[in-house]
Order: structure tokens, then sequence, then C-alpha cells
């Protein structure tokens, strides 16, 4: 795996960008200043990163409840996610939407929704665009692994196959839904399998290491580009923070049921310390270029929240302003 | 036991699914978060660890197969109750819910019933917008075959669950987390609220405002207010969405000669439409035409600069029956 310097230094910018923006919520959601639910990234910012790497704008991308990342990582600008996250006018969906439904369509993120394996059939609607068109995009929907509880990803999986759509089904295996770690909702934590009874390519890759799940993207893309689609990647990752916000807080108890020990080991595997070591082994990063690029998103990070803070939120009487075109 | 003891309305809830399943082996819970600590607040508390997994399920992400699985136990003869922690999620169960369950005792020429309870919790606010907030009860009021529960006191929480779960059919039991903290006396022993009937909840002689769930919560403090501005409002809680009481709406509008209806849900097709439409048929003059509160057609928006026009509370029932008063 070759991957230019300046590749390796996108990737690692795009996850720093992406852990900067996450954490910077912490203290606005806990003082209450951010009030729209927020299933924070931290931790599976390689997935996002690595697969977007292969998307251009006019590629296409569905996301979820969990999708933060999705949208730096397919262009969106921070001040617009920051600012939508605040629920302000100047927000990506000018305030309507929060955290839970980001879009750019000018990049290609056709938009994030919070129920759960409702996207998937959309990013296959994506991709029968494309191959209808024939204009060579290619589509992807994120998932976690409790959307494989919904029966809409199967019907999905089959007609990708059938018509070898250009779409690629991203799974994020952070092995919990909710409160339900994945053994309690599935007899076996190996999601790509169910791909293969529908006759698609898949990957299983370790989702922390942002060159495998770079390298694994790579060739999936370039099956669907070559109409030899659809593609399958399950991405083995984990969250750092609670469900929704930083510790699953909710109603103000504590409810994270996750053994703390597993945590730990987790943390250990942090994806943009690993990327960082990768590189600065190599020789291929120095430590002031990695200061550099930190420095750079919590500046990023800074003026968008500043930004957000001093948009006006949608006014009263436009309430009913965007229910049809 | 105490004749006063009280309760909040999501423990009433706890309370009829134990007794229900005490009493009953048939009846059993299947839905996501019946074992979370917070999923459904603590309406499930304690199930799990009294009667098994077997009868307290917890569910993958699933929404379709666990209502058609509920559906189908209860045509097999058990009387499960199928929880869906928001009305949003249920609609991936619209087939089950309205094309099987709804259906099944009509065209089974009524050989075989389907005596199953689909709770959806209403959860709304704190800006979580579109696909988070739904209160989708004109949907299925409108379906032949269904019954609609709405509960706004804890003591009907209770005794609507039971009436749901003892209940021959379908019947869809719809709570809302802005009414789980409310308290009141709540008898402990089992006891059930008839299905199909209102409950007057202030007397009044000038405008009936009829609302039902969190807005005849509100209904009833808007009475109290309006009754030191020299309004005389008549409060009738639904309970029921349907079968309809209708006799209690047109006795009180007779009486009154002025309505508002308030409904948490959309205006257009929805509860407070049928409701002016019976008064409308019905003859009745009214003094002044009736008016409904609702949501705007609008889906909800996240920005609470937008929630606050957008959901009503007493002060908008309030203003709307003191202008609809006003000569
Ligand atoms: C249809 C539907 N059912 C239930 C929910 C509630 N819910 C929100 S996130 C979630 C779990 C999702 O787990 P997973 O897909 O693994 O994503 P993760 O949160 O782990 O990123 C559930 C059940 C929902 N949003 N939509
Ligand atoms: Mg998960």
């Amino acid at each position: 795996m070759n991957l230019t310097k300046k590749t390796m230094s996108d990737l690692y910018a795009m996850m720093v960008r992406i852990r900067y923006c996450e954490e910077s919520l912490v203290g606005p959601i806990n003082t209450g200043e951010v009030k729209t639910p927020c299933h924070l990234y931290t931790g599976q910012e390689a997935v996002a990163a690595g697969v977007l790497a292969h998307f251009t704008d006019k590629d296409h991308v569905f996301g979820t409840h969990r999708s933060h990342g999705h949208f730096l990582a397919k262009g969106g600008t921070m001040r617009q996610i920051m600012a939508e996250i605040f629920c302000r006018e100047t927000g990506c969906a000018r305030g309507r939407g929060g955290s839970m439904h980001l879009v750019a369509p000018e990049v290609g993120m056709l938009g994030a929704a919070p129920i759960v394996g409702g996207t998937i059939s959309l990013a296959l609607g994506a991709a029968l665009a494309a191959h209808i068109r024939g204009d060579k995009r290619v589509s992807a929907a994120f998932f976690g692994d409790g959307a494989t509880g919904e029966g809409a990803i199967y019907e999905s999986l089959n007609f990708a196959s059938l018509h070898k759509l250009p779409m690629v089904f991203v799974c994020e295996n952070n092995l919990y839904a909710t409160h339900m770690p994945i053994r309690a909702c599935r007899n076996s934590e190996h999601i790509a399998k169910i791909a293969e009874p529908f006759c698609i390519k898949t990957w299983r890759v370790d989702g922390n290491d942002a060159l495998k799940v770079h390298a694994a993207a790579s060739e999936a893309v370039a099956l669907c580009r070559a109409g030899k689609g659809p593609a399958f990647i399950e991405c083995l990752t984990y969250r750092f923070r609670g469900h929704v916000g930083p510790d699953d807080a909710i109603q103000g108890v504590h409810t994270d049921i996750r053994p703390k020990a597993e945590l730990a080991a987790w943390l250990k595997k942090d994806p943009i310390v690993r990327l960082e070591r990768y590189m600065l082994g190599r020789k291929m990063m120095s430590a002031a270029g990695i200061a550099a690029i930190k420095r750079k998103a919590e500046a990023e990070v800074a003026d968008a929240i500043s930004f957000a803070r001093r948009s006006p939120r949608p006014a009263p009487r436009d309430l009913e302003k965007y229910v049809c075109k | 036991m105490s004749a006063n003891r009280r309760l909040s309305y999501s423990l009433a809830i706890n309370e009829a699914l134990h007794q229900c399943m005490a009493a009953d082996r048939g009846v059993f819970l299947i839905g996501q978060g019946v074992n979370s600590p917070w999923y459904v607040g603590n309406t499930a508390q304690g199930l799990l660890e009294r009667f098994g997994g077997k009868r307290v399920i917890d569910t993958p992400v699933s929404e379709n197969a666990m209502t058609g699985a509920a559906v189908g136990a209860a045509i097999a003869g058990m009387r499960p109750v199928v929880e869906h922690p928001r009305v949003d999620f249920m609609l991936y169960a619209i087939d089950p819910i309205i094309n099987e369950a709804a259906n099944w005792h009509y065209m089974s020429g009524g050989r075989s019933a389907c005596p199953v309870v689909i709770w959806g919790i209403i959860n709304r606010g704190g800006e979580q917008a579109a696909q988070h907030s739904q209160a989708l009860q004109a949907m299925f009021a409108h379906i032949p075959g269904l019954k609609v529960v709405m509960p706004a006191t804890p003591y009907d929480a209770k005794g609507l669950m039971v009436a749901a779960i003892r209940d021959d059919n379908p019947v869809v039991f719809m709570d809302d987390r802005w009414l789980y903290r409310d308290e009141d006396i709540v008898p402990e022993k089992i006891y059930s609220v008839p299905i199909g009937k209102a409950a007057v909840r202030r007397k009044g002689d000038d405008i009936t405002i009829v609302a039902s769930s969190y807005l005849a919560r509100e209904a009833v403090k808007a009475a109290d207010i309006l009754h030191h501005e020299g309004v005389s409002a008549e409060v009738i809680d639904l309970r029921t969405i349907k079968p309809l009481d209708t006799a209690a709406i047109l006795r009180s509008i007779k009486k009154t000669g002025r309505l508002l209806v308030a409904d948490g849900g959309w205006r257009s097709f929805g509860v407070a439409s049928e409701i002016c439409a019976l008064a409308a048929e019905s003859g009745i003059g009214l003094d002044r035409p009736p008016v409904r509160l609702t949501l705007p057609d609008c889906p909800a928006p996240a920005s609470v600069s937008l929630e606050k026009v957008y959901y009503k509370h007493c002060e908008d029932i309030v203003l709307t029956a003191k202008k609809l008063c006003a000569r």
C-alpha cells in the first residue's frame, strides 16, 4: 500500500478535524447550550475519512443519526455543521434539522437521517440513478451494526446485486446499538457475511486503522466504478462516547452499560494516535507537521463555533417556509 | 394499602403491565428498550426480573417483524404488548398494524381475532426534529378495526393499558413522554378505564374544550386560568380517540354553544377536524364557528426558536378560548 505523503496527511487531517469537531461539542452539550441530540463520532473517524477519501463531490452519500464524521469527510464545511448543531439559520439545514439531519447536496452529501436503516434504500436509489444515467457516480450508505436488524437492508442488498449497482454498503460495527450489545441483537458478530448470499463482494477491516479502511474502500469503489458493484465493507470500530451525548448521562443518570475495561482497551486503539505513530515511525510526517494540523483544526472549530453562536436562530415567522418547494 | 397512593404516569403504566402479566400468562411484552435504563423511562422496570426473558423481550432494531410477531402471537391466542419507544419508529410496522391486525377480524369473517396492544410513545421537543417527534393518532384512528387510546392522567394511563390488554381487538396505546413525571392518586388494585368513554375534567358553560393526552392536561390548566378571567370552560378529555365518545362531546356543545378542539397532531385531516365535522353534522347550532388548535401542517423543526411556536401548550389554549368567547 503506497499512499503518497499528501494522501496520508489529508487522511490524517480529516480525522483530526472530525475529532476536534466532536470533542468541542462536549462542553456545549453539558451546559445545555446544544440541545439537539448529538451522537458523537469520536473513535470512528477512520471509517468516514478512509472511505470518503475515494469519493468526489459528484458521488453520493447518505448517513445516519451518527453522521457528523460523514458530513465533514464528504466535504461539508465546519461552519455549516456547527451552525446546524447549534440550530441556527446559517446551518446546513437552516436549523430545521439539527445534529441528525446533515445535508450538503453541493458536495454530494445527500443527507443523514436517524431512522435506523432508513437511508440505506435511499443510497440504493442514488446508485440506481447513476446506473440509469450511466454517469459513473458511486453512492454509499453508512449504517451501524444495529441497522442489520431492519429488513430494508436485505431488500437493498438483493436489488443492488441484481442490477450491479454502484453502491458501497459501509457498516460501522461498533458492537452496540443503543443499550444493546451486538450479541443481544444477533448471533454472529460477523456482519459482512450478510452480503455473501447476495453474491456481493465483502471486506471486513479494522475500522480503527485508517490505512486498512482506505485500502478496502479503494478496491470497493473501483469495483463499483467498473460496473461490478455493489460492495460491502464492514469496519470494526468502537464509539469512545455515549450512544447519545458525551457519556450517556441521559435524563441525568449515567447509563452507559459498556464494561469500563472494554472502553479502556478500545481507547488504546485510537485511530488518530495509530496513524500518527505510523507516519512518525516512517518519517512521513514530522511532529511539527502533526502539531500544525491540530492547530489548524482547532482554529477551524473555534471559528465555526463562534460563527454558530453569532448566527441567528430561524425566525418564528419562517416556521412553515420549507414544507414544500 | 393506602387509598391515596400517588404514582407517576410512567409508573402507572408499569404497574398495569405488572398486574396484567401476573394475572394472565398470555400477556407478554416485546419491544425496544424494555431492558434499558432509559429508553422507555421506567415503564418497564422490574418486569424482566419478575417475569423472565421469555415474556419480556428486548429486541433488535426490527420494528416490522417484531410488530408482526406480536400480531401473529395475538392471532395464535396470546395477548402481546408490542412497544415502540417512539411513534416515528413504528412506521416500519405499518404493514402488520394496518394490513394485518386492523383487518384481521373482518377479513376472517369474525372467526379469528387479534387482541394485540401496539404501544407507541410520543417523544418530542429538545430539537429532535422531524423523525423523532411525530404524534400520529389521526393516522391510526383513520383505520377501521383499530382502537386508539391516549391517556392524559396517571389514573387513565394504568386503566387504559389494562383495558387495552383485555380488549379483544388491536388497540393502539399512545402515551406521552411530556406526561411521564405527572403524579396523581392511582389505586393499587387492578382496574380498567372503559375504552370509548371520555371524561369531563372541568364543568363549564361558556365553551367546550375537547382535548386528549398532553393537551388535555394543558386544557385543565387553561380552564382554571380562564375561570379567573371570567370564562367558564368545560374540558372534555377524550381518553379514547377511537371509538370517539360522541355523546359526551355533543352533550357539552349543546350546553356551551362554543367548541375548541386541541390536538397534538397536524391540522389537516386530523382528530380536531373529525370532531368539528361531528359537531357540524349534529345540527347543533353553535354560537361561533368551531376552532381547531393543532400543530400547523409542518414537520417538526429542530431549532428551539421554531419549536416554541410549533408546539401548543396551556397559554395557546387560553388565548384561543378567549378569542372564541370574546363578544
Ligand atoms: C427505526 C428506528 N428504530 C429505533 C431507533 C432508535 N435508535 C437510534 S440509534 C439506534 C441504534 C443504532 O445502532 P447502530 O445502527 O449500531 O448505530 P450506532 O448508534 O452504534 O452508531 C436505535 C435503535 C431509530 N432511530 N430508528
Ligand atoms: Mg452500533
